[in-house]
């Protein structure tokens, strides 16, 4: 058997694999919000701690 | 004016009121407020996404007491089992990173919230929380009192989760996959090269692709071969039976060839054609997903109201549970939910969702209160006349133009091309084959299968979607939002216009005022804008708004009685301010039409009186005039005729004005303009037009806030944008001409297909060209062509 026939066929064969991929996110709902994932990304993951909260809360004290 | 903005709001803040906060200026409390809750919680980051991102908080307590009952909760909720539950909120203020950002991150001001997770299309988040720790009502306590107050209504109860369908994305996904790997594999046959090497593995090349074809054909295609059985079956040829006919022409002949191996086939053309015609369906379907369509009084009532027991105690009760004779209390800025008869004393009522006027109506004990009225002050107490099914308004849409679906009210541009196309393209097809079953059946074969594969008219069903798509789009950025593409022919087709009056040409967000009495001191004014900043009144905010920045004094006294005005002391000077009769007794001689006027009088002399008049939008005028050459226009209105010789002074001559409609009488009016043969636009905007908008071709509803409200309707109109009516009228019916146009393109493709097919040359090479090239041209033709006329200058 000619190796050229197990080339194509793994060729398809993993063309199928990112297809199957595909219907799977898209079932998942993946597609569904194309915007929020994108904003959601570029936040930080730790908030910074404000070294004013301190000093706002003493003021607060003085409004 | 300062020129300050509120460091969380971003509004101008008003002289002498700004609040100095952590060195951060501040419009108002509320938002100082919010600005402590984040910064005391490490939330500053809120801040530094977006300028000013936030709104101020309302007051809404009790508004949202119906939370604490399960029966409600229950209906509300997405999830619920053990303690976990989950809710989805539409909250119409989120519009910015920040927004997110802060919504995401609701576990850090409340525990129990386990992940928070913004939609940003929808305006929605999706909060999972721990059901014994906190509850939904203070989830919504919460998310108010950092300015994000959720909109709840009618429509979430027991609203069942819609399934999205996605099989258009599906059938995509297989036609792009079938026709990127049958590409690929046809790639050889393209060259013929005479290798032989490649000859021998010929045969396992067009297995491939035939099987690679069959999704393509039986599933992706699909859509297809339904519409245009539908159409043979209701006698009504669209431009889906040549198409389908062109698919299975197609296969067949391509199946016949491979077996007989006369040749590859047109597997490739077929995937081709495929992928592209469900990407034109794909473009089409532009969606705004933060806008509703569809919308009826559901989305404008609210869930829960409470009533009053004979016990007088107090119970939260589900809309849908009030009967005939209940007592009902209804707070400051609550909606009246069903039709009754007012218990207390007086109430201000704002019928500003129903018929767009601004000015709250005074009804006193006694008095019928109308669902769909907004009670504006004091807490008022009411008895039930009608369920909320039966209420006048609501009862609109029991009308058949609701219940019945209308699937399709016309035949689009492309079906009726397609009606004479389809049995030119058959006619061709058998003259073909008459003239070569002369000479030679195998050739007589192909010419015939050949013609119906060349003929599918890809380019041509192409056109239309790529065009509307285009244009939707196009209109969208222009803050005019359709409900889908057939909407934009019925543009073009329109005759005649309708306005609604109240809320469409006028505007309610500012009067036009006039004083009419005594010369007034400045003085005078300082004390009335003062008397008048401690009202919240609409017609007292207005006139506050309208007269001169001043200086602020001290009011000694002040009382707000609703119905009749203000009765303020300052400097030891007696100030009323309100209607005729508490004023100075005046009695008005008719009292119909009356204009709406505040009196003054300082110190027992009565001084003159502020009219507020219907202030017209912005150039309608100009739209008025330019619209009259082309169109038929006619004014409807619910409110009487005192504003007839106004209005006949602004638009042109000729134009019908009709007084006094009822929501029922609107929408018979437009039926009878639609039995005489017209095309019917209405423009409206309340629900009392709802009825008509609709009854009509085209709906378009103007709203001053997209986010917010708007009737069940076609197309829905930002206000501002409201003077540029004329321009989108014009570019629907560009559109409809670069239709034309690259029908004519794509007519003269199919004949240069023909004269291949009918000759019997028509190579599975030349037909992969044809098929992509003719499509590319028209998809880039009509692109650019429709973002040419949307910037030209359409008069």
């Amino acid at each position: 058997m000619s190796v050229i026939y197990l080339l194509i066929s793994v060729s398809i064969f993993v063309a199928v694999c990112f297809f199957i991929a595909f219907i799977v996110a898209v079932k998942s709902g993946q597609y569904d919000d194309d915007y929020t994932p994108s904003v959601r990304i570029l936040f930080d993951d730790e908030t910074k701690i404000n070294p004013q909260n301190n000093n706002s809360q003493i003021e607060e004290k003085q409004v | 004016m300062t020129g300050l903005s509120c460091f969380h709001c971003g509004l101008t803040i008003a002289k002498n009121e700004e609040i100095d906060f952590d060195e951060k200026k501040f419009c108002c409390a509320g938002c100082k407020t919010v600005y402590e809750i984040f910064s005391s919680n490490d939330l500053t980051s809120y801040y530094e996404f977006e300028k000013s991102p936030g709104a101020t908080p309302q007051d809404i307590a009790g508004k949202y007491d119906f939370l604490e009952n399960d029966s409600i909760l229950s209906k509300l909720l997405e999830f619920h089992e053990g303690n976990t539950a989950i809710v989805s909120l539409n909250i119409p203020h989120i519009h910015c990173s920040s927004c997110i950002w802060i919504l995401e991150n609701l576990n850090r001001l409340q525990t129990g919230i386990s992940t928070s997770q913004v939609n940003f299309h929808e305006k929605k988040v999706r909060i999972t929380y721990n059901s014994d720790i906190v509850s939904l009502k203070e989830i919504v306590y919460l998310l108010s009192s950092i300015g994000y107050e959720p909109y709840i209504s009618l429509e979430n109860y027991g609203e069942s989760k819609t399934k999205i369908d996605r099989s258009l994305t599906y059938k995509l996904g297989v036609a792009f996959f079938c026709f990127g790997n049958i590409m690929l594999l046809s790639f050889p046959e393209y060259f013929e090269m005479k290798e032989f090497w490649l000859d021998s593995y010929k045969p396992f090349f067009r297995f491939l692709i035939f099987v690679l074809a069959l999704p393509s054909f039986l599933y992706s295609a699909s859509g297809y071969y339904v519409s245009a059985y539908h159409s043979i079956k209701t006698k009504m040829l669209n431009i889906d039976i040549p198409i389908a006919l062109g698919i299975i022409v197609m296969f067949i002949r391509s199946t016949y060839d491979m077996l007989m191996d006369h040749g590859p086939g047109f597997f490739d053309s077929l995937a081709s054609l495929v992928f592209f015609m469900l990407l034109g369906k794909m473009f089409q379907t532009k969606t705004y997903s933060f806008l509703s369509f569809e919308r009826d009084f559901k989305s404008y009532f609210p869930i829960a109201v409470t009533k009053i027991n004979k016990d007088n105690s107090e119970e939260n009760a589900a809309i849908y549970d009030i009967s005939k004779g209940d007592r009902l209390l209804i707070r400051n800025q609550e909606l009246i939910p069903v039709d009754g008869i007012l218990i207390s004393e007086s109430a201000e009522i704002d019928y500003s969702f129903v018929t767009g006027e601004a000015v709250p109506i005074t009804k006193k004990s006694g008095d019928k209160v109308f669902a769909g009225g907004k009670q504006i002050g004091r807490v008022i107490e009411m008895e039930v006349l009608h369920s909320v099914s039966q209420s006048y308004l609501t009862q609109l849409w029991s009308n058949e133009i609701f219940q019945k679906k209308v699937k399709q009210k016309h035949k689009t541009i492309t079906d009726a091309i397609s009606r004479y196309f389809t049995p030119i393209l058959l006619l061709i097809a058998f003259a073909g084959f008459g003239y070569w079953i002369l000479i030679d059946a195998n050739t007589a074969f192909n010419v015939f299968t050949a013609v119906l594969i060349v003929a599918c008219p890809c380019a041509l069903a192409l056109t239309a979607p790529f065009t509307f798509g285009n244009i939707l789009r196009i209109l969208g950025k222009k803050k005019f939002y359709l409900k889908n593409a057939v909407v934009i022919e019925q543009l073009a087709k329109v005759n005649t216009i309708v306005f609604d009056k109240t809320g469409t040409i006028t505007t309610n967000k500012k009067s036009n005022i006039t004083y009419e009495g005594k010369s007034i001191s400045d003085g005078d004014i300082l004390v009335i804008k003062n008397v008048l900043r401690a009202s919240n009144h609409p017609l007292s905010r207005m006139l506050y708004d309208f007269l001169p920045e001043t200086k602020r004094i001290k009011i000694e006294d002040f009382q707000e009685i609703t119905g009749k005005g203000i009765l303020a002391i300052v400097d030891q000077k007696e100030v009323k301010i309100g209607s005729g009769q508490f004023v100075d007794d005046i009695k008005s001689d008719n009292f119909e039409i009356e204009k709406t006027a505040l009196h003054i009088k300082i110190d027992g002399v009565y001084i003159g009186k502020y009219v507020f008049q219907n202030q017209y939008r912005d150039g309608l005028e100009e739209l008025f005039r330019t619209l009259s050459k082309d169109y038929n226009i006619k004014v409807l209105s619910g409110d009487n005729d005192g504003e007839r010789v106004n209005l006949e002074t602004i638009l042109p001559k000729g134009t019908e004005l009709i007084f006094n409609q009822k929501p029922e009488q609107k929408l018979e009016y437009i039926k009878k303009l639609q039995e005489q043969g017209q095309n019917v636009m209405m423009v409206g905007d309340g629900l009392n037009d709802a009825g008509a908008l609709a009854q009509s071709d085209v709906g378009i509803s103007i709203s001053e806030n997209v986010n917010v409200f708007s009737p069940a309707c076609d197309a829905i109109l930002d206000a501002n944008e409201f003077s540029r009516l004329n321009y989108f009228l014009r570019l629907s019916h560009k559109a409809i001409f670069i239709i034309k146009m690259s029908f004519g393109l794509s007519l003269l493709y199919n004949v240069v297909g023909l004269a291949f097919a009918v000759t019997g040359n028509l190579l599975p090479l030349v037909a992969a060209i044809i098929m992509p090239l003719s499509t590319i041209t028209i998809v880039s033709f009509v692109t650019l062509m429709s973002n040419y006329f949307s910037n030209s200058n359409l008069k």
